[in-house]
């Protein structure tokens, strides 16, 4: 039987009642989100059970809504099951002053740096990852560059010594 | 012993039996900016450590200031040995979020430079494996038709590395006949040349021998370690996101999947030399397809979307509506639909994904991209733990690292 979007959701909501919610599908691929407390549980389920078996992780990437208070960070995994060729999204969110989220790295090696680099731009802090420390920013940086309390530079800033730069 | 047992040594200097050895960040055996912190027993890699980071660009803060337009050009700097598979990528992500549907005979130009840079990504990567393992000749030789390949890219859009070919719609211009004469000198003169470079390695015994058993992986692993392309195909996984989800109509062309069985550097080598057949089957196909089309179909190269194509500069001048569209794409003053999209092609080395997330504004909101090189150099250290050293060398530009597409 072909897997579709509507057996996930049953299936899931069948084993996990109202733990996972705000069920929806754009662009093809179904996105559901649950309390970062149970992410393990949820990612085991989906990578073990036979009718689901989303056994690849291709991305796993953390965003950053300031406006949501208490549930600040996201982290977002997109899975893939190749033999009957379906993507999921799934999302846990955590509060900016708890960024505890569990590591998936135990069950995919692929999670290990990307759980790394969710750490470096975003600060969550990955209970159980084996080398949580900074990818690709320097391991002296104390803020965490990608949340939005860090804009980019002002465009039309005019006090910068372009000499510094190889202009002007 | 006894004598030697009042010397007192500086600590571990004794203990220590292996030897930390850097390769890298700049190092001719990298081949491009990152670091591997060995510990080697005499020629025996014990472990290793991996550093990346030294070109990191910030692409994804930068990309959340940028209306979408602006973004091709950085992701031209991902990986820079296919940059058109890139931006191609990115502007399908692009059109699938904003639900354009574009004409059949732009995908078959887009299918074509695509194929193109397949086929220039896998050479260099090929080459290079050939001259880490002593044969300079190969990578010398197949150097011209790269160049021939960069010719037809400088015809379509007028640069060469950093391409930033095509636009969210279409192309910015139509092909010239110049582009489509270099076209037809690659593919009869290139399929020779592959072959006459196929004979230099494939059953090459000095070749073999460096590069059999070598670098290998199961495809349990593999797949857990998050390969893509034709790292895990030679796994043997027949994962190919043109097949599984076809983008730009690769559902119109026949072709392979060529998979290897142990992981190996030496299936690793023979399934991007497959695969570059299989590409130019494809160019084949495509450009074939572009010969049909008749009349006025076979002048389109964009769609018909004024508020993302830019309108050409004449029409600018003279036409009201042209100008408003002109001012409004310039400014950036679209606001795009809020949602959020995974789109993925498959770039040089496996998936490239595009994470959009929007908020209804004019710039994404957040924008990841998924690097496959990123993912598969995790496992670089099981690749080559109790190997060779110079079989790790080996290792390292079979995977294909490109330093542009590891950092981001």
């Amino acid at each position: 039987m072909a897997l579709s979007n509507e057996i996930i959701q049953n299936n899931l909501i069948e084993k996990f009642g109202d733990q996972v919610l705000n069920f929806s599908t754009e662009s093809g691929i179904l996105s559901f989100e649950s309390s970062k407390e149970i992410n393990l549980k949820i990612l085991q389920y989906l990578y073990e059970e036979p009718s689901l078996g989303f056994t690849f992780l291709t991305d796993l990437c953390g965003v950053n809504y300031p406006d949501n208070i208490g549930a600040e960070l996201v982290v977002v995994y997109h899975l893939h099951n190749f033999s009957e060729n379906i993507r999921l999204r799934y999302s846990v969110s955590t509060s900016v002053n708890e960024t505890a989220v569990f590591t998936a790295s135990k069950l995919f090696e692929s999670a290990n740096w990307m759980e790394r680099e969710t750490y470096d731009f975003f600060g969550v802090n990955f209970i159980g990852h084996p080398n949580l420390k900074r990818i690709l920013n320097v391991d002296e940086m104390d803020y965490f560059p990608l949340r939005k309390e860090y804009p980019l530079e002002d465009q039309t800033r005019i006090d910068k010594d372009d000499e510094m730069f190889g202009r002007g | 012993m006894e004598h030697q047992t009042n010397i007192t040594l500086p600590k571990g200097s004794i203990e220590k039996t292996t030897t930390t050895l850097n390769i890298g960040p700049t190092h001719p055996a990298t081949h491009g900016v990152f670091q591997n912190i060995m510990e080697v027993d005499g020629e025996r890699v014990v472990s290793t450590e991996q550093t990346v980071g030294y070109i990191h660009r910030a692409f994804e803060k930068l990309a959340e200031r940028r209306p979408l337009y602006q973004i091709t050009p950085i992701t031209d700097r991902l990986n820079y040995c296919s940059s058109p598979i890139n931006n191609m990528g990115w502007h399908i992500t692009c059109e699938r979020f904003l639900k354009l549907d574009l004409p059949k005979r732009v995908d078959y130009l887009r299918v074509i430079i695509m194929e193109l840079a397949r086929i220039s990504d896998h050479l260099i990567c090929n080459s290079i494996v050939g001259v880490d393992t002593g044969a300079y000749t190969g990578f010398l030789y197949v150097m011209q038709y790269r160049e021939l390949i960069y010719e037809i890219y400088e015809e379509v859009c007028g640069s060469r590395l950093t391409t930033n070919i095509g636009r969210i719609g279409g192309f910015e211009r139509n092909f010239t006949n110049t582009a489509f004469t270099k076209l037809e000198k690659f593919l009869n003169e290139y399929p020779k040349v592959l072959k006459e470079f196929e004979n230099l390695f494939a059953r090459n015994r000095i070749f073999m021998e460096r590069t059999k058993g070598t670098g290998g992986i199961s495809a349990e692993r593999a797949l857990n370690y998050g390969f893509t392309g034709p790292n895990l195909r030679a796994a043997g996984v027949d994962y190919d996101v043109r097949v599984q989800q076809p983008y730009s109509s690769y559902q119109d062309f026949d072709f392979k999947v060529p998979v290897g069985t142990t992981g190996d550097n030496y299936d690793r080598f023979l399934v991007r030399n497959a695969e570059m057949y299989e590409s130019i089957s494809i160019i084949k196909q495509a450009y074939q397809k572009i010969q049909e089309f008749k009349g006025a179909e076979a002048e389109v190269y964009h769609a018909d979307v004024p508020e993302y194509y830019l309108p050409k500069k004449e029409d600018v001048y003279t036409k009201m509506e042209a100008l408003i569209w002109h001012f409004k794409i310039i400014m950036g003053e679209i606001d795009l639909p809020k949602g959020q999209i995974y789109s993925a092609v498959e770039g040089g080395n496996g998936e490239l994904g595009f994470y959009l997330v929007s908020d209804g504004g004019r710039t994404p909101f957040r924008l990841h991209f998924r690097r496959p090189c990123f993912i598969y150099y995790q496992a670089f250290e099981e690749l080559i733990k109790g190997g060779m050293l110079s079989d790790a060398v080996v290792t390292l530009s079979s995977l294909n690292l490109i330093a542009g597409e590891l950092d981001a």
